[in-house]
């Protein structure tokens, strides 16, 4: 089980709701050998399939805890996720939910990594806002330089406190 | 001495966007029940004007990631009726199987991991796990095999891409939908395993009289089409639709309210379903119901997820069903040439009733677009109940009565998305 995944969440028709998206988008670009990407925009709880045979997940969402727009929090599903993650937005079930109850389940992949980019709009129809847009580059930069290294050496120096 | 207070419930949790709930108490007496959502202005239906008639089947499935072939199939509906196309049966049943599949993984979602926590007195569906993985884990296969259903129909499980107005892109082998059997036969039982789960909890003591509406098909458990009914007699083709349904806005919600004929307050969605159409299921399905002491008619919204299960069980049987008796539709979709004219569409979404109207103008080009979602008709029932539920409730502490509230909420399995698109709940007591 070597597999890396990113997996972007999200809504392109929902403004901001499309960082983590774009952020998937900007990896896929770079065609990374051995990495798939992967979006989704809906239910998350595809979440616990699309990651079932994967030993290194990043995922990036956008989030909406009153932060300033383009904040960008981090997190490492090796500890219970800080409340930020459980926002509030249009889905079933926020990220941290999924990760929580892929906890209880046994079914969270080896290394989870999460990233989520605060938001300013949601409206329906409306673009990523341009608050946000050096947030997207930054988290995808950082993910290049994170996945362009060896599996065993990714993640090391991260911040572990999920801000 | 004048007592007022209010309960204010601020972000339902498990109601599918975000929404708003208000009970105001005056003198002991419940005197408004709120379900504030929040509503940007129809703005699908304002996109859908001006676009190609080939086009809403792709818009409006991005309403919402949880029914998605709802709204496809009304658009579809619709569609074909305003350029008057009848597509092939092998279309049709094509059309139902793929909508059995929305119908399991959204019934199986909701009644796991969103109503079957509360009674079972967790906070939530990762809380039930702690504690009943396995039960847990059934839910989550059971709503992974609708998922399946719907991607090897559909192309994918969310906002599929493989439908079209006429029909199917590409209709799906006979192979590739027999390698579904073996495991819409575990869902079969796992879903029968489910009802009689279900039908052992303690249910609240709350239910009454309803009007309900929904399909009814001469022969079938109504889900892609049929006339629309009602429990006082209403009998009339989707077309009728807007001559005895109205939509108002009212102060508090964004959201259009929808009345029947002038004010009757109605309930669409699976009690209302069930009980203008049980007797459209098939014997052992009515058995299991009998069994799980379902009455011919449903009163009690805490009820609905016993429904739930038994549709849950009709949708993996009827999957089960069209399967065996696959015919590729070939073509794979009626060829539809655009009219000047003006189509209705209604099907069975998980959650109830969704209408589709369509304005079209010789060029294809759309003129008008209506769409009424189920959880948008439902809102004056639910505040109804609300208001009822609580005023026999004033006495709980505003955690006990806040949580029972939800829980009443949570019955009808509201689509806040579909609703409103965003919706943000509370509870507060002033």
């Amino acid at each position: 089980m070597t597999t890396t995944l990113v997996i972007g969440i999200g809504n392109y028709d929902r403004g901001d709701d499309g960082a983590g998206l774009a952020v998937a988008e900007r990896i896929r670009a770079a065609h990374l050998p051995g990495v798939g990407i992967m979006q989704l925009d809906g239910d998350q709880l595809g979440l616990l399939d699309a990651w079932a045979d994967a030993a290194d997940v990043y995922v990036i969402d956008a989030v909406c805890s009153g932060c300033p727009p383009g904040t960008v929090f981090h997190f490492d599903a090796a500890r219970a996720l800080p409340a930020r993650f459980s926002y509030r937005g249009t889905h079933t079930f926020s990220l941290a939910d999924v990760v929580e109850l892929a906890r209880e389940l046994g079914s969270l992949p080896p290394r989870l990594t999460g990233y989520g980019i605060e938001g300013s709009k949601f409206e329906i129809g409306t673009a990523l806002s341009p608050e946000i847009t050096g947030a997207v580059e930054a988290v995808a930069d950082r993910l290049l330089r994170e996945l362009r290294q060896p599996s065993d050496l990714r993640g090391r120096g991260e911040p572990r406190d999920g801000g | 001495m004048t007592h007022g207070s209010r309960v204010k419930v601020p972000g339902l949790s498990r109601v599918e966007g975000e929404g708003g709930l208000e009970i105001i108490t005056k003198n002991g007496e419940v005197t408004e029940a709120r379900l504030d959502i929040y509503e940007p202005p129809r703005f699908f239906e304002a996109m859908l004007r001006g676009r190609q008639y080939t086009e809403p089947p792709d818009i409006t499935a991005r309403i919402c990631g949880i029914c998605p072939i709802a709204y496809q199939m009304s658009a579809c509906a619709a569609i074909e009726d305003a350029c008057g196309v009848t597509v092939s049966d092998q279309v049709k049943k094509l059309r139902r199987l793929i909508y059995c599949g929305e119908w399991i993984e959204s019934h199986a979602l909701h009644i796991y991991l969103l109503h079957a926590p509360d009674f079972l007195g967790y906070e939530s569906g990762i809380h039930l796990a702690r504690d009943h993985p396995d039960l847990v884990k059934r839910g989550l296969r059971l709503k992974k095999t609708g998922n399946q259903l719907m991607t090897v129909v559909g192309g994918r499980s969310v906002h599929p891409v493989n439908i079209k107005v006429g029909g199917f892109y590409r209709a799906p082998a006979r192979g590739a939908l027999r390698e579904l059997v073996a495991e819409l036969e575990w869902a079969r039982q796992a879903a029968e395993d489910t009802v009689r789960w279900v039908s052992t909890f303690d249910f609240p003591d709350y239910g009454h009289e309803y009007e309900f509406v929904a399909l009814r098909h001469p022969s079938d458990y109504p889900i892609t089409e049929g006339r629309i009914v009602s429990s006082s007699g209403l009998d009339i083709a989707p077309e009728s639709y807007d001559e005895h349904f109205t939509e108002f806005q009212v102060p508090h919600s964004t959201a259009l309210h929808s009345v029947l004929d002038g004010d009757k307050t109605y309930l669409t969605g699976p009690m209302a379903r069930y009980s203008l159409n049980h007797d459209r299921m098939p014997p052992d399905i009515a058995a299991v119901a009998r069994e799980a002491g379902l009455a011919n008619t449903c009163h009690s919204p805490f009820l609905s997820i016993v429904v739930r299960a038994i549709e849950l069980l009709y949708a993996c049987d009827e999957a089960l069903k069209l399967i065996v008796g696959y015919e590729p539709p070939d073509p794979s979709a009626a060829q539809v040439e655009p009219k000047d004219a003006t189509g209705y569409g209604c099907t069975e979404a998980p959650r109830g009733l969704l209408y589709h109207r369509y304005r079209i103008r010789a060029d294809g080009t759309i003129e008008d677009a209506k769409i009424v979602p189920p959880t948008s008709q439902n809102q004056r029932a639910i505040e109804a109940d609300l208001r009822d539920f609580a005023a026999t409730r004033l006495h709980l502490s505003d955690h006990q009565l806040t949580h029972e509230c939800e829980q009443a909420v949570r019955s009808y399995d509201p689509c806040i998305s579909c609703a409103t698109h965003f919706l943000d709940l509370r509870v507060r007591r002033q």
